[in-house]
């Protein structure tokens, strides 16, 4: 076993490192001069001058790579133009309304997705499962930006059950805060559900046809220990797959619902860096989040060695 | 899996796609919103940019089916004229990220040397949620509807890749396989008429579904305002325009948001129909 993770932590270092790379060549990709495309048309050449050697621009493209290496490896993700500050700390500003709206996002996805596609399996072919899954395929062609403007429109300017935007007063409470993600986290939790309703319902169709279910029937087992007991504990695999995957789904998701609930995360920053051309933001984003992505999927892969007895390498 | 390959076969699939009555409204919803982007300088009551000060924020009505934007301009015209770019850009991205993504794969599954590195690489890109590749893509390479394609086709592009190298690694180890190369025919021969022909089906699925994500994913570029021009109409920038107007002018926003929504649906309910028809082992479950 220690073998099998020692494989997978340097499979997930050769990753990250290609995705450092890629990187490197899509920021590297903007035409122009980045130094005189980030000071803007009034800049002298001498500020151009100065911020190009200060971004290392004036290197030769290896050298350049090598030290975007060696910086990134130290944990070191440049400084952005527009704050003038180090991007980590722009990162970790404005991390806790992303990390919070994913978090509650991916808790009310599976607080649906579970049960419905677990009871979609059990009545499989009834009114109720053709109704789950024509929900789930309208619910994952449904844009979530349209859908946050909807609900924006009718639960909180209308209704007014919920605030229409924004994340607070940085004085507010940590609770009050959380009152202006709930909407958002509704929207995106319900879109990011179809997947997991699909999944999970595939994932227990496929366990509920196995024999061990048949015996633990055949012994008069009640239904609800046949199915949460012996199916649904055996289906946790597939389901715990596509619940990592959903992360990359969820944060997709939550760059544009932040930008309709105007939530001050890492997608309106990212956005907000595009049309600035702060690039060393847009690749410290682009980083760190496909780093979480590889981590938790890493993490995922460990976890099937706790939940399954029978995954074994 | 090599029901694809042969005429009858092909018969019996349509057959059993015209068998399914979700798959018929699925194919219907796309033609209606295809033709009508075609045909879009003859149906449209309006010119789309035609501005008309005087009737601007009109809710729907008789002149105008789907009412009026800020500056008079006719929404339904424009919900109309807007397909037209999403529509292209979900083609055009489905095509190229299959065909660049079909190559990989193929060479990912069919030599193993080829695999790791491959592999490799699909899995970093694929780290990347695909709205923050491509806003990052189009950043570089500047908002247009060529490079929205672009950044869109580089996203996709893993996603088919993986689903080739895992549909050839299969059929590498069949028997015909090895039975073209004990007769010594060329490697290129055996990967394009014997693996190939026979991985279509899942690649065909999934270029629906791609097509599909592809729309949700420029009309999400859109309504950020990095994708397309802002004065190009789609359905992401109309969505985008619209949302100052969201209490006030909803219709601004509910139309575009319903074509959207109703396309993707068709796309998946088709891709769905399809792999159901082609892979009758998966209909069991999905």
């Amino acid at each position: 076993m220690a073998a099998y993770i020692a494989k997978r932590f340097v499979g997930m270092i050769v990753v990250m490192f290609i995705v450092l790379t890629t990187v490197f060549i899509i920021v590297r990709l903007a035409p122009g001069d980045p130094a005189a495309l980030m000071l803007g048309p009034d800049a002298t050449p001498s500020d151009i001058a100065s911020l190009r050697t200060q971004m290392g621009l004036d290197q030769p493209i290896a050298v350049q790579y090598v030290s975007f290496l060696a910086e990134m490896a130290s944990g070191d993700l440049g400084r952005s133009i527009f704050f003038n500050q180090p991007v980590t700390q722009v990162i970790v500003e404005r991390t806790e309304p992303t990390a919070l709206l994913t978090l509650f996002s991916i808790i009310i996805a599976v607080a649906i997705a579970l049960p419905v596609g677990v009871l979609s399996a059990y009545t499989r072919g009834t009114l109720f499962d053709q109704g789950a899954l024509s929900t789930a395929m309208l619910a994952a062609s449904v844009p979530s930006f349209w859908l946050g403007l909807m609900f924006q429109q009718y639960l909180a300017t209308g209704a007014g059950w919920f605030p229409v935007s924004g994340f607070g007063s940085p004085d507010a409470g940590f609770l009050q805060r959380l009152h202006y993600l709930v909407l958002p986290s509704i929207v995106l939790g319900l879109v990011n559900s179809a997947l997991i309703i699909r999944f999970s319902r595939a994932a227990m169709l496929d366990v509920l046809s196995d024999d061990y279910v048949r015996t633990a029937r055949a012994k008069g087992m009640s239904e609800w220990r046949v199915v949460v007991k012996h199916a649904f504990k055996n289906a946790l695999i597939p389901i715990v797959t596509v619940v990592g995957l959903t992360f990359a789904l969820l944060i997709s998701g939550a760059i544009v619902t932040e930008r309709v609930f105007n939530l001050p995360g890492l997608g309106s920053l990212v956005v907000g860096a595009v049309l600035r051309r702060d690039y060393p933001v847009i690749q410290g984003v682009l980083i760190v989040i496909a780093g979480l992505y590889v981590l938790i999927n890493f993490l995922i892969d460990m976890l099937y060695l706790a939940i399954d007895p029978r995954v074994k390498y | 899996m090599a029901t694809a390959s042969s005429p009858s076969a092909e018969v019996g699939l349509l057959k059993s796609l015209a068998q399914r009555q979700s798959v018929l409204i699925g194919l219907a919803v796309l033609a209606i919103i295809a033709l009508a982007a075609v045909l879009a300088p003859w149906i449209a009551p309006f010119e789309p940019n035609k501005l008309a000060i005087v009737s601007r924020l009109k809710p729907p009505g008789g002149v105008h089916f789907f009412g009026t934007d800020e500056y008079g301009r006719d929404i339904f015209s424009r919900t109309i004229y807007a397909g037209r770019v999403s529509l292209t850009v979900g083609i055009s991205v489905a095509l190229l990220s299959s065909i660049v993504g079909v190559f990989f794969g193929l060479l990912a599954g069919f030599f193993r040397k080829l695999d790791t590195p491959i592999s490799r690489i699909v899995d970093a890109m694929m780290a990347f949620p695909d709205i923050l590749l491509a806003i990052a893509l189009v950043a570089a390479l500047g908002g247009s509807v060529l490079n929205v394609i672009i950044a869109l086709s580089i996203v996709y592009t893993p996603r088919v890749a993986r689903v080739a190298r895992a549909s050839t690694l299969v059929i590498r180890e069949l028997t015909y396989v090895e039975a073209a190369r004990a007769l010594g025919t060329s490697t290129w021969r055996i990967l394009i008429i014997h693996v190939l022909r026979n991985i279509l089906s899942p690649l065909i699925v999934q270029a629906t579904f791609t097509f599909a994500y592809a729309m949700l994913a420029e009309a999400g570029l859109s309504f950020l305002g990095v994708g397309v021009d802002p004065s190009t109409p789609t359905w992401g920038t109309m969505i985008n325009e619209g949302q100052k107007y969201v209490t006030t002018a909803g219709w601004m926003i509910l139309f575009p948001g319903i074509a959207i929504t109703l396309c993707v649906l068709a796309l998946q309910i088709v891709g769905d129909g399809l792999r159901d028809a082609l892979d009758p082992n998966l209909s069991k479950e999905l």
